[in-house]
């Protein structure tokens, strides 16, 4: 893996925060890293070393901090062991405020989180209301950060379909990261026992009210939208109903060369946009 | 007062089918309305006696529609309602994401979405519009998707490059003049997911408190939202002014026909002035074989039809596609495992699949269902793979391989070439 480059004298007022949340395991519901988060921490420690500092708002006995703090093993350098601030708070309670607050006092001046929680809400709204109210950059689906130096730094954004995408983004900053980043390291018992977990003090949470009012439910399975024929006709009704989805019936071209053939294949992804369109310079035919 | 009077030898010669003078007293007609009013069918009239002498019925409506020329056309499109509305009272707002810049079924889900919206706030009567706002000029088939007006942004915001501040600054202009009653979103990063979290958190800071973003909504029922929370909940609340849905999240409008009138915004209002936080450095190269493959956007599968497996890898580099391969070419040991592609290998998203010597067995045709477009090189014009095909051509795919590769102006060097060249490097 590459390491993200930096300046010396920005890694050493570099102060990069990792924003986490307890997280289940897909299957069997397990409490644990939240999979995004993990991965914000491993950006951080690839970016910061040991000098990366976490953050969680909400209960000190979540089994997903000492996982965390786990995670700080096999650094360059001397890997100290890794620390917590804990912004205690009750379920119901609004972390944005909290949060913010203490990322103001503490310096902060890079973020990293995961795009969505896996407990609560999991809206993934949080960087952006924090962003919102710092006044600081925010971006999203990060894969990479590729340098940090001075007031910017710049990232890999994930787009659809296994694109990246370069982004320069002014610091201070939040970086919501996907999950297309390098995995993250395992957590080991040591560093996990040996990390510290400090509660902030003089911390009063606030309830949310606005979820006061909501219903929360297990997940229901969404119902597979049907085909409906809206047709008054019995026979288009039948004929859509029986119609196989596959035969769409496409162009064939039969008796052609090989040369035109792939004339023909050539000008069909050309106008498909799949291979990009003929240079003013160049015609398209072989030089022979 | 007449009295209904029946032949009774006539009425047992009509009943009975093997009576010599049956013909005699059949009705021609198969329907008819009896003196009782009633109308009254003959099945035993129906159908027409086949060449091979058996009667067929025909309830498929076949002659219907070879007889009238222009009918399948009409019968399979209803006529859509027209609804205008001359001075809306009211808007929903609709962010499109327009990949491609086209209207994709996603978008359409959330037009629907939109008009149900506005027919819980009194519809079309109450002068509540549904306005797509896009950052393209040109959007095709909005009116058929349910827009009663539109907006183009295009003039402040470059589509093509990823500026989310100028596009929310552009949004919080159209948020002052319109004052939408709900925004709506597509939930997906980094498009209309980061766009709408971003607008939520811009008017939940101005204090709109009610403008918390309902992320992931799936459904509509009862006036109220479900909206997926975390991976095993949902969430169940009132609608909120901002959502942000996720596909299928509504029937796309079928039966109505819209304006889709363009608005015009002042033009000065809301500029985007200040520095701004993200930008965009533009396209990163990827290679094509890095991408994992259920993600890959263009495929050069091979399958049995393949012999030459250096010009395959080599039209694969040309091509800048990424590299698939049947069952059989991967039991072959010519391709790794982690190409294959189908039911027992990988599901395929790609938008180009192109399938090389592939006849297209059950399983391999499972796991390509999701591509949009594909191209089929096959020799055997039969094949299930090029039934399935967009465009299919039929020759060897080797040939045609190497063809693309000498058209592209990259022919594969011949293989006496690259032994003098290892030979080369070798020595050197």
């Amino acid at each position: 893996m590459t390491q993200p480059e930096r300046s010396a004298s920005a890694a050493g007022e570099a102060r990069v925060v990792a924003l986490v949340s307890s997280g289940r395991h897909p299957v069997s519901g397990r409490a644990g890293r939240a999979r995004e988060d993990a991965r914000a921490v491993e950006m951080g420690l690839a970016l910061a070393g040991a000098s990366l500092h976490l953050a969680h708002a909400g209960d000190a006995e979540d089994a997903a901090l000492p996982e965390y703090l786990g995670m700080f093993h096999g650094l360059e350098g001397a890997g100290g062991p890794g620390e917590l601030s804990l912004l205690p708070m009750a379920a119901g309670d609004d972390a944005v405020p909290l949060l913010a607050n203490w990322l103001e006092a503490y310096g902060a001046n890079l973020v990293l989180t995961g795009q969505r929680a896996e407990c609560g809400e999991g809206s993934g709204l949080l960087p952006y209301l924090l962003a919102e109210r710092l006044g600081w950059a925010v971006a999203t689906g990060v894969a990479a950060i590729e340098h940090y130096a001075g007031d910017r730094v710049t990232v890999l954004q994930a787009l659809p379909q296994g694109q990246r995408r370069r982004l320069e983004v002014r610091l201070p900053c939040l970086l919501c990261v996907d999950g297309v980043a390098p995995m993250p390291r395992q957590s080991a018992f040591g560093p996990s026992r040996r990390g510290r977990v400090e509660a902030v003090a003089n911390v009063t949470a606030e309830p949310d009210t606005l979820q006061a009012a909501w219903q929360w439910q297990p997940a229901r399975a969404r119902p597979k939208r049907l085909k409906v024929v809206k047709s008054t006709n019995a026979r288009d009704r039948f004929k859509a109903a029986a119609a196989k989805s596959a035969a769409s019936g496409g162009q064939v071209l039969t008796d052609l060369t090989p040369d035109e053939a792939a004339q023909k294949l050539i000008d069909y992804l050309r106008a498909e946009k799949v291979l990009p369109a003929v240079q003013p310079g160049e015609d398209g035919q072989p030089s022979a | 007062m007449s009295v209904r009077r029946l032949d009774p030898h006539a009425e047992r010669a009509r009943r009975n089918r093997l009576h010599p003078r049956h013909l005699e007293f059949a009705r021609p007609a198969w329907r008819w309305t009896s003196a009782d009013g009633v109308t009254r069918i003959n099945p035993h009239a129906l159908g027409a006696i086949g060449p091979n002498g058996i009667k067929r019925i025909d309830r498929s409506g076949a002659s219907v529609e070879a007889a009238a020329a222009g009918g399948p056309q009409a019968s399979a499109e209803p006529s859509r309602r027209q609804v205008t509305i001359d001075t809306p009272t009211a808007y929903v707002a609709v962010v499109p994401e327009l990949p491609e810049g086209r209207l994709s079924d996603h978008d359409r889900d959330l037009l629907g979405l939109a008009r149900q919206l506005a027919e819980a706030r009194g519809g079309a009567e109450a002068g509540v519009a549904v306005v797509a706002v896009a950052f393209q000029a040109e959007v095709a088939g909005l009116e058929e998707a349910g827009a009663d007006r539109r907006i183009d942004l295009s003039s402040r915001v470059d589509a093509d490059s990823y500026a989310p501040e100028a596009r929310l600054a552009a949004l919080a202009a159209v948020e002052t003049a319109l004052a939408p009653a709900h925004w709506i979103f597509a939930d997906d990063f980094p498009g209309g997911g980061d766009l709408g979290r971003r607008l939520a958190a811009r008017l939940a800071l101005a204090g709109d408190a009610a403008a918390r973003a309902a992320t992931r909504v799936w459904q509509l029922s009862e006036g109220q939202t479900l909206s997926r929370a975390g991976d095993r909940q949902d969430i169940q609340r009132d609608v909120a002014r901002v959502l942000l849905a996720l596909p299928e999240c509504a029937e796309p409008v079928s039966d109505t026909r819209h304006a889709a009138t363009l608005l015009d915004l002042d033009a000065s209002a809301g500029d985007a002035s200040a520095a701004p936080g993200v930008i965009d450095r533009g396209r990163v190269a990827v290679d094509p074989q890095q991408i994992p493959l259920a993600q890959a956007p263009f495929i050069l599968s091979a399958g049995r039809g393949v012999s030459d497996w250096d010009g395959y890898h080599h039209a694969a580099k040309v091509l800048g596609a990424s590299e698939g391969a049947s069952r059989v070419a991967v039991d072959d040991g010519y391709m790794p495992r982690a190409r294959q592609v189908g039911a027992t290998g990988t599901f395929v998203s790609a938008s180009c699949y192109v399938a090389v010597g592939i006849s297209g067995a059950v399983q391999h045709l499972q796991g390509i269902t999701k591509c949009q477009r594909v191209v089929a090189i096959n020799s055997d014009p039969s094949c299930d793979m090029v039934k399935r095909a967009d465009f299919a051509i039929i020759g060897d795919g080797d040939a045609v391989l190497a063809a693309v590769c000498a058209q592209l102006g990259q022919p594969q060097p011949e293989s006496g070439d690259s032994r003098h060249e290892e030979v080369r490097h070798d020595a050197a």
